[in-house]
């Protein structure tokens, strides 16, 4: 049988899978399938600092050079290339080129891709924002002095309304909720959110729906909305959540949501294929920390630490340890970080900033007896003390004690 | 063993604190304060945690 270990998908959560499996002392054959052409690069810059203006041109986020995951890691690198299929009973993985990859181990980390508006995709000047190849796009667009609308206010497109107008670009962000986010951090939070975009000049307009875009040789020229109105634009960036990228897996067996066909897997990441484990914005996981809530998580930090504890508990699975992290994002808009720990489902969310009087945003989510959750925008100091609370099981009265109300 | 933290790429994210929170605290302001820059043994597996934690890549480990 085969030895190899293969990662599928080359994004962060691959990357670390590679890297834990050589750290933990595999030293059989290991295969990075990629789709992209590009090696392994980080995402979030490229809505922050990659879009910013500069004739040096944007920086490079590669994480690892060629040399560094060939030479060093001793990696089989198959960049450019799709998986197209597993079989789990023959422990074959097929590929795009043609090929394929007999396992003994998998990690399944393909990610997400954004959702797109129906029927743009051959217009110039639309584009969503998940790849270098799309930032790379954007930001050609904003150095022509786009007048930019983003049509969703969530944390991606809000980073990139954020980076057009520290150029100093026109923006419109188009949100169809009448407050942003107010599904994933409630309805306060959600205002604050909405407050930094007015305060810096972005026009926001929620409560509105996209019927349609208008286009002029080929470019697109303006969004229609439902009131009717149409607002011009050069750029238009779609920031409206993203599919797990599971359509390669179709009749593998594997088990999958029947919401958003993410994979199920279990604690340890295992999907129930033998040998086959997933890992970031792929996969739902029951995280025991929270009384094991089935959450898919599509935050940097899940994708690393996941990516490192798929490939142990592949290459160990008598030895597997369950994913029990504090989910935990950031999102710099204009010259604020919004930053949130834990989980959003709650029984109640208390504003913690306004009943002490203060400025800056700070929320606390109740579950239960327990702190689960935190945001704030503009205490970087605090939000990790919380952080180990929710780590610990503090108590809800614990929380408040230390929030200091 | 010797913590030395880029301070062009640190942005106060915290993933350190998470991880060793006996060795790094984020400030109210954003910066990084290093609590303890040359660990013992005991405490290199959770400032090996931390440098790999780094979404910015501002932590390394220099050995004496």
């Amino acid at each position: 049988m085969s030895e190899r270990f293969v990662v599928v998908g080359g994004s962060l959560a691959g990357l670390r899978a590679v890297q834990a499996a050589r750290k933990v002392g595999f030293t059989g054959p290991l295969t990075l399938v990629g789709g992209e052409e590009h090696l392994p690069y980080d995402r979030p810059p490229l809505s922050k600092e990659y879009l910013r203006a500069g004739e040096e041109g944007a920086a490079d986020t590669t994480f690892r050079t060629e040399q560094e995951l060939r030479g060093e890691l001793d990696v089989e690198l198959r960049m450019g290339t799709w998986a197209t299929g597993l079989d789990p009973a023959a422990q074959v993985i097929g590929l795009s080129d043609g090929g394929e990859l007999d396992y003994s181990a998998v990690v399944i980390a393909t990610g997400a891709r954004p959702r797109t508006l129906p029927d743009t995709e051959d217009l110039a000047g639309v584009h969503t924002l998940r790849t270098l190849d799309d930032a790379i796009a954007i930001r050609a667009a904003m150095d022509a002095g786009a007048r930019t609308v983003v049509v969703g206010a969530g944390f991606i497109g809000s980073e990139v309304a954020s980076s057009a107008r520290k150029r100093g670009l026109p923006v419109t962000v188009l949100e169809a909720l009448p407050v942003p986010l107010v599904r994933s951090v409630g309805e306060q939070m959600g205002r604050a959110c909405a407050a930094l975009h007015l305060a810096h000049g972005t026009d926001l307009r929620c409560g509105v729906k996209v019927t349609g875009l208008t286009a002029g040789d080929g470019r697109v020229t303006g969004v229609c909305l439902d009131d009717g109105t149409t607002v011009p634009a050069d750029l238009v960036v779609v920031g409206t959540g993203v599919l797990p990228n599971t359509e390669w897996l179709a009749g593998s067996g594997i088990a999958l949501h029947e919401r958003d066909r993410g994979i199920l897997s279990d604690a340890t990441l295992a999907t129930g294929l033998p040998g086959v484990y997933a890992a970031g914005d792929v996969t739902h996981f029951p995280n025991p920390l929270f009384d094991g809530l089935l959450m898919r998580l599509e935050h940097w930090t899940n994708a690393a630490e996941q990516g490192m504890l798929a490939a142990r508990n592949a290459l160990n699975p008598g030895e597997a340890k369950p994913s029990t992290a504090v989910p935990y994002f950031w999102s710099d808009w204009y010259d604020s970080r919004i930053q949130f720990v834990g989980i959003p489902q709650a029984d109640e969310i208390r504003v913690i900033s306004e009943e002490l009087g203060e400025d800056k945003f700070l929320a606390l989510y109740r579950r239960g007896e327990r702190l689960t959750g935190c945001i704030s925008i503009d205490r970087p100091a605090q939000i990790m003390k919380f952080r180990r609370m929710i780590m610990q099981s503090k108590s809800w009265a614990e929380a408040l004690e230390f929030a200091g109300v | 063993m010797r913590i030395v933290v880029d301070r062009d790429k640190c942005t106060g994210l915290g993933m350190c604190e998470a991880e060793a929170p006996d060795l790094f605290e984020v400030q109210d302001d954003g910066t990084l304060k290093v609590l303890n820059d040359s660990p013992g043994a005991a405490d290199r597996e959770a400032a090996e945690s931390a440098v790999m934690a780094c979404p910015t890549e501002a932590l390394s480990l220099v050995e004496d």
